[in-house]
């Protein structure tokens, strides 16, 4: 089972190592990992993705919350929340393939941000399935490198 | 610093220092509190441990940086294991120069992160009265644990403008739950009323929130079977009749059978771990489990509660008392009873040595009343566990991490808590060589306990577990070239008294007993001696 645990930590140094650290010594797993400080400046929020059994989801939260640099854990499945990823990928073209490119660019809402007489980066804000996608159909034209945030999510919006 | 743990009421300090720590033990030297060099850092923690085991308190150590942090971190894991508050400061150098891999620097703080419960690197002189007002708070409030305080040198050495300990904690993310949430405690007097066979299994917590009396009452309020984990050993005295001994791998059988046979378990401050219950579906099944914790990450880890309950024990059983349900089950004690009497277990004992169970069961009888019982780790732990009889004093072990050598600076802590009271250690001739180092801290700062010695000239509970498991195959468990006792307790200036067959016992613990002076006594057990 897939959870996203947005959690808001203390924004000191150190924190981080302490959260992921966790992870690790208890064998739960990180399918991707997110950092950034909130409108607080004292506080950041991790945004992490991690999938296991029933028991072990419950004991990731259990185990967030006891962390003292821990200020609040909230746990959600994809469906409760809103979940984007953005991916920067860098990849080599020519005059035959160029054209299929900008295709699959317009096709999945990709833009070109840069481009050298060889290279084009490439920038998608999607879905975590749809950055997924745009790197399948880019796998044919040669990939150079590629750099994504992982996963960012917020639970959907309600009105309480 | 000096002046913080002053407002703690510190009165004791365990250390080495090194020139990282150098301006706290100078400052140190301006205050009223007692400090005691131990022989390695390690045992600074384990002092520190037994002293805040016995007193209630959170214990403190401080060390210099480098080796002198990373010794101390067995001993900081073994408290972390048991739940054991102490406060923890580290020197580090000099705060410009972190990170640089300069001469004794250790990243301390990074090391130890599963093993405390919380910890600090000072960067700023000005935050000491707050970090050491939280780090007392965070170690003995909640789930009680180590705190790390990692001090730079500069630091030490530079001066707080105006020194204010702050009277209360402020901290967002850190509010441990101690009252029990009022609709489960209902529901938990609700299954006592409807069940046939109930139990409670009380685990180290209970002692750590001090809820020995109230845990008592609460069972022979209702009349409920108790049994206890290690830990817990001396949540209810051995010989109390609703007492039906250790759980576990190494405990009762009939302790066992009890809880197994059940309908309604009530899990006391204990984690559910291997040793105690090696198959944690089995107290799922066919029973209603309550599980009592003040870490809610506890319930559920193990084993799946049927009712979990989040708070401190002591304010739960006071909550439970002042409720009155009805219910019945003495045919319940009846069949423990019988469990009791013919599952008892009878050794087969070889008559050229001493036997441990009539060791230590007469040592029980004989010590004083309020005696502090120090088990080490290894055989020598499982008999005592075993035979040992807490009547109104304390029983102290390594009993989560499991660490060999944790008796001596253990009684040598728990003996400075309670100067007045019997401190007894009792150790394997293996674990006695991981700390006899102490033995000069305990004669230098006239600290007077009771060593017992389990010699049986090799680590045998490694071998036990060779004999059944490799068939005989021993690896390196031969501890030959271990020293004379004797002239090791004389090098010491200590009393050396020798056991070597049964009939020896009850003259020699009562030389043993007869006055405060510290003995070595070295009891000659048989190698082929096991504790199934």
């Amino acid at each position: 089972m897939k959870k996203i645990y947005s959690v808001l930590v203390e924004n000191r140094s150190g924190v981080l190592c302490k959260v992921a650290g966790l992870f690790s010594r208890r064998c739960y797993n990180i399918d991707s990992l997110a950092v950034g400080e909130t409108d607080d400046p004292q506080v950041s929020c991790i945004t992490i993705v991690s999938s296991g059994t029933q028991r072990t989801i419950e004991q990731i939260e259990k185990q967030l919350n006891k962390k003292l640099d821990v200020i609040k854990v909230k746990t959600f499945n994809e469906e409760q929340s809103y979940s984007r990823e953005l991916m920067l990928v860098k990849v080599k073209y020519n005059k035959g393939n160029r054209k299929d490119i900008l295709e699959i660019c317009q096709m999945m809402k990709a833009d070109i941000v840069d481009v050298s007489k060889s290279q084009m980066m490439l920038q998608i804000i999607d879905t975590p399935e749809n950055v997924q996608k745009l790197i399948g159909q880019l796998a044919s034209i040669s990939i150079v490198e590629v750099a994504r945030t992982g996963t960012l999510a917020l639970p959907k919006c309600s009105d309480n | 610093m000096v002046k913080c743990l002053e407002q703690e009421g510190v009165s004791v300090v365990f250390g080495y220092p090194g020139v990282a720590i150098c301006p706290f033990y100078d400052s140190i030297l301006d205050s009223d509190i007692r400090t005691i060099l131990i022989r390695t850092e390690q045992n600074a923690a384990h002092a520190a441990s037994g002293y805040a085991r016995n007193n209630g308190g959170v214990g403190v150590c401080a060390v210099t940086s480098g080796p002198g942090a990373t010794n101390l971190i067995t001993g900081i894991a073994t408290a972390f294991a048991d739940s054991i508050p102490l406060v923890c400061i580290t020197g580090q150098v000099n705060s410009e120069l972190l990170g640089s891999d300069v001469f004794q620097e250790a990243d301390i703080t990074g090391a130890v992160e599963s093993f405390v419960k919380y910890s600090y690197l000072v960067r700023d002189v000005d935050d000491i009265p707050r970090i050491f007002k939280e780090a007392f708070h965070i170690a003995g409030t909640g789930r009680k644990g180590p705190v790390l305080i990692d001090v730079p040198i500069d630091i030490q050495n530079a001066t707080i403008r105006n020194f204010k300990y702050p009277d209360s904690v402020n901290m967002r993310t850190y509010k441990p739950t101690l009252k029990g949430h009022a609709v489960q405690i209902a529901k938990v007097l609700k299954e006592l009323e409807k069940a046939k066979r109930p139990i409670i299994c009380a685990g180290g917590g209970v002692k750590l929130s001090g809820a020995e009396a109230e845990l008592v009452a609460f069972a022979e309020k209702y009349r409920i079977p108790v049994v206890t984990t290690m830990m817990g050993i001396g949540a209810i005295p051995t010989e109390h009749p609703l007492h039906y001994g250790m759980v576990g791998n190494n405990g009762k059988a009939y302790a066992n059978r009890a809880m197994n046979e059940s309908d309604l378990l009530i899990v006391v401050g204990a984690r559910v771990a291997d040793r105690a219950v090696s198959q944690p579906d089995l107290i799922t099944k066919n029973k209603v489990l309550v599980h009592i914790d003040v870490d809610p990450a506890e319930i559920g880890k193990n084993a799946g509660a049927s009712i979990p309950l989040v708070g401190d024990v002591k304010h739960i059983f006071e909550d439970f008392a002042k409720q009155e349900i009805v219910c019945d089950h003495d045919d319940w004690i009846n069949t423990l009873n019988e469990y009791r009497y013919t599952m008892k277990k009878v050794r087969i004992t070889n008559p050229e040595y001493v036997d441990p169970e009539r060791l230590i069961h007469t040592l029980s009888m004989k010590m004083q009343e309020d005696a502090i019982y120090v088990a080490d780790v290894g055989q020598n732990q499982i008999w005592s566990c075993a035979y040992h009889v807490v009547r109104k004093g304390k029983f102290f072990t390594s009993g989560g991490m499991g660490t060999m050598g944790y008796s001596i600076p253990a009684a040598m802590g728990a003996k400075l808590a309670t100067p007045e009271k019997q401190v007894v250690a009792v150790c394997g001739d293996g674990s006695f060589q991981m700390s006899m180092m102490e033995l000069a801290t305990m004669r230098q700062h006239g600290i007077h306990t009771k060593i017992i010695v389990l010699a049986n000239k090799v680590l045998g509970m490694v071998r036990e577990y060779q004999h059944f498991t490799y068939q005989d195959r021993y690896s390196v468990i031969d501890l030959t070239g271990s020293p004379d006792l004797s002239k090791i307790a004389e090098a010491y200036g200590m009393k050396y008294i020798r056991v070597e067959k049964d009939n020896q016992i009850d003259e020699k613990l009562e030389e043993l007993l007869a006055d405060d002076a510290s003995v070595i006594m070295e009891c000659v057990i048989d190698p082929d001696d096991i504790v199934r």
